[in-house]
């Protein structure tokens, strides 16, 4: 079917209609390159908003304590509720399905040193558990352990933005070194990286909860309970979420509906309100750059309308010579998916090429990143693309083929 | 080669039918020249489609060098057209963006010839043609007479048994019709047979044999000399 001579055929009926051959593609370019444009936009949208949900698991839950807000047995409302150890206890070993758990002190920017080096950071001290649930990487030694919790140890994990700053110079190695926190001496067990795009949390120092307890704090508070869900389904999730406020608001009694006095946060919840939101955004793009390319694929089924009502003396011709219908049909069609194909393909590079400029020159926002087609749309889009030429060419190939000799050789 | 029974062919237009061919009866042997004579309006163009399976007709009969040609699918038409009829028109109908090998070339496309084939034999019809040095012109950048010769070379390449020519010298001016006829003579002494669809007596009277149609009918048979 593809025979060179098929294509001088295409190639000296093209040269022959410069501009129409140029506004028929125009329109199928343009389509492409809408699609291409706003699947990138599209997707530049997603990354960015994923960003945001990067650092923690998407499967995290964070329960905070706070005020009450409803009368309950005769409280009153405004009532502080403080977490203790008994809380984090009770949740572990009560509520079943979280694989891993940790309590967290919210001990806020404490000074701490190293040498002659000073900076003010964030300390926060937990169970190894949310090294887990935090998703943290780490880059040298190790995260927080049980004995470090059961033995009180003076130990830190440090992120790498504290190493940094702490150690500098002709001291950079941080492992096994002691830093001064709040002026007690911390041995660096770690250092961590945290995927959040956050630079606070990279500031960060981990401690084992029980000795800050012991250490800055001498009671047993705690602020915040965290869990992950593990691999269990929305519905269980929810379930352990509300086992866990029921427990909560038993231990403290508040009422299981005062959404103020705990305030949790379920991570997992967030990112799928994103993804349908994402795939609401990714069907509306391809409604409107399918009906832009259907609108490019109607024009250039005209102009082949056109040329093959031009051409109806040459197909007599060639029917009198012994053409086939199909040969004729196939004669048009190609001319229809090769005018496409070329045309998209033009429409297809300068979309990606619009794209890899935006994403270079311009500096990624907070809500917009790295925006792009990937090869999945670049493939659906030549598929796309010569199945719209193969249907801009239906009509008119058969219509062409449809051409009696008789009529179309009969002299004026 | 060609044998022809009670033929009736209507066009319909509407509520209107055009009763065109009325029965006619034709027996024409294989290498004969045969002219076909009448007024415009009598039917002798549309046998002309019918004898090149252009057209189908109604009720009849119709022998082309011994098959029976009725109802064919399109498919089926084209290749026996390919391989049994070559056309010669008034109007030349040429392609006009393919040069004259390419044009002479064609009905070999239709065959599969490869190209570099088809276009050594087309340069070897245009040479016998006389049209060599022309072989890379358009249609337009030749003459009248040149553009029949390139129509008939085209004609003549698929090897056919008959050739079918409407008007062959109608648009051409009497020397040059002289020189076509000649060319046409030439031909019909190698065998293949010819008709020509004229209305001009001494292009006629050049063939062997003039049939006369008038109003869808065979009138007249005149054996020429």
């Amino acid at each position: 079917m593809f025979e060179i001579d098929k294509w001088q055929e295409i190639y000296s009926t093209v040269q022959k209609n410069k501009l129409r051959t140029f506004l028929t593609g125009f329109s199928v370019a343009w389509g492409i390159f809408m699609l291409i444009v706003l699947l990138g936009s599209g997707a530049g949208l997603e990354n960015g908003v994923k960003e945001q949900f990067k650092g923690g698991a998407t499967n995290g839950v964070w329960i905070s304590s706070g005020k009450t807000s409803i009368q309950y047995k005769g409280l009153k409302i405004g009532r502080p509720i403080r977490f203790t150890n008994e809380d984090y206890k009770a949740i572990k070993t009560t509520v079943s399905g979280p694989d891993h758990i940790s309590a967290r002190l919210f001990l806020g920017n404490n000074l701490v040193s190293y040498k002659n080096e000073y900076g003010s950071f964030f300390l926060s001290p937990c169970h190894p558990d949310y090294g887990f649930i935090k998703e943290l990487e780490m880059l040298q030694g190790r995260f927080l352990n049980n004995i470090d919790i059961s033995e009180f140890r003076k130990v830190a994990v440090i992120g790498e933005k504290v190493k940094s700053s702490l150690f500098k110079g002709h001291d950079t190695v941080a492992m096994g070194k002691y830093v001064k926190i709040n002026g007690v001496l911390f041995k660096v067990v770690g250092v961590f990286r945290d995927f959040s795009r956050n630079d606070d949390e990279q500031k960060r120092i981990y401690i084992p909860i029980s000795t800050a307890q012991r250490v800055f704090q001498g009671e047993n508070v705690i602020n915040q309970i965290s869990f992950t869900t593990g691999d269990a389904t929305a519905a269980d999730a929810d379930l352990m979420i509300k086992k866990s406020r029921a427990l909560l608001s038993q231990m403290h009694t508040f009422d299981f509906d005062d959404n103020r006095a705990v305030n949790i946060w379920n991570k997992n919840e967030e990112v799928r309100k994103f993804r349908s939101l994402f795939a609401g955004i990714r069907l509306f793009i391809w409604i409107i750059g399918i009906g832009t390319i259907v609108a490019g694929i109607v024009g250039v089924s005209n102009i082949m309308m056109i040329v093959v009502k031009e051409r109806t003396k040459e197909i007599g011709i060639r029917k009198s010579l012994g053409a086939t219908p199909w040969s004729i049909v196939s004669l048009i069609m190609q001319e229809a998916i090769i005018i496409t194909s070329i045309a998209g393909y033009i429409g297809l590079v300068l979309g990606v090429g619009i794209l890899e400029l935006v994403a270079k020159k311009m500096p990624p926002t907070q809500f917009f990143k790295n925006p792009g087609a990937d090869f999945s749309i670049a493939v659906m889009a030549t598929i796309l693309l010569v199945a719209a030429g193969a249907v801009a060419g239906f009509f008119p190939a058969m219509r062409a083929a449809g051409v009696k000799p008789v009529e179309a050789l009969r002299d004026e | 080669m060609i044998r022809i029974k009670q033929i009736h062919k209507s066009y319909v237009t509407g509520q209107n039918s055009l009763h065109v061919l009325k029965g006619i009866d034709l027996d024409i042997a294989a290498g004969e020249m045969v002219s076909i004579m009448g007024a415009s309006g009598s039917g002798k163009s549309t046998l002309l489609n019918i004898l090149g399976i252009l057209d189908d007709y109604d009720s009849g009969e119709y022998h082309l060098n011994g098959l029976l040609v009725n109802r064919l699918s399109e498919r089926k038409a084209a290749q026996l057209r390919n391989r049994m009829v070559g056309f010669v028109f008034q109007s030349f109908n040429l392609v006009s963006f393919k040069n004259a090998m390419e044009n002479v070339a064609l009905p070999l496309y239709y065959q599969n010839v490869p190209r570099k084939k088809r276009n050594l034999i087309a340069m070897e019809y245009l040479e016998r043609m006389g049209l060599a040095e022309w072989a890379h012109h358009l249609p337009n950048e030749l003459s009248g007479g040149q553009k029949q010769r390139v129509a008939i070379a085209r004609a003549l390449i698929g090897n056919p048994k008959v050739i079918l020519a409407d008007e062959p010298t109608g648009a051409l001016d009497s020397k040059t019709s002289l020189e076509v006829m000649d060319l046409l003579q030439e031909i019909n002494a190698t065998g293949i047979t010819l008709i020509i669809v004229t209305h001009e007596h001494d292009i006629a009277l050049r063939t062997k044999k003039t049939i006369r149609i008038t109003d869808g009918n065979i009138t007249e048979i005149i054996m020429n000399n």
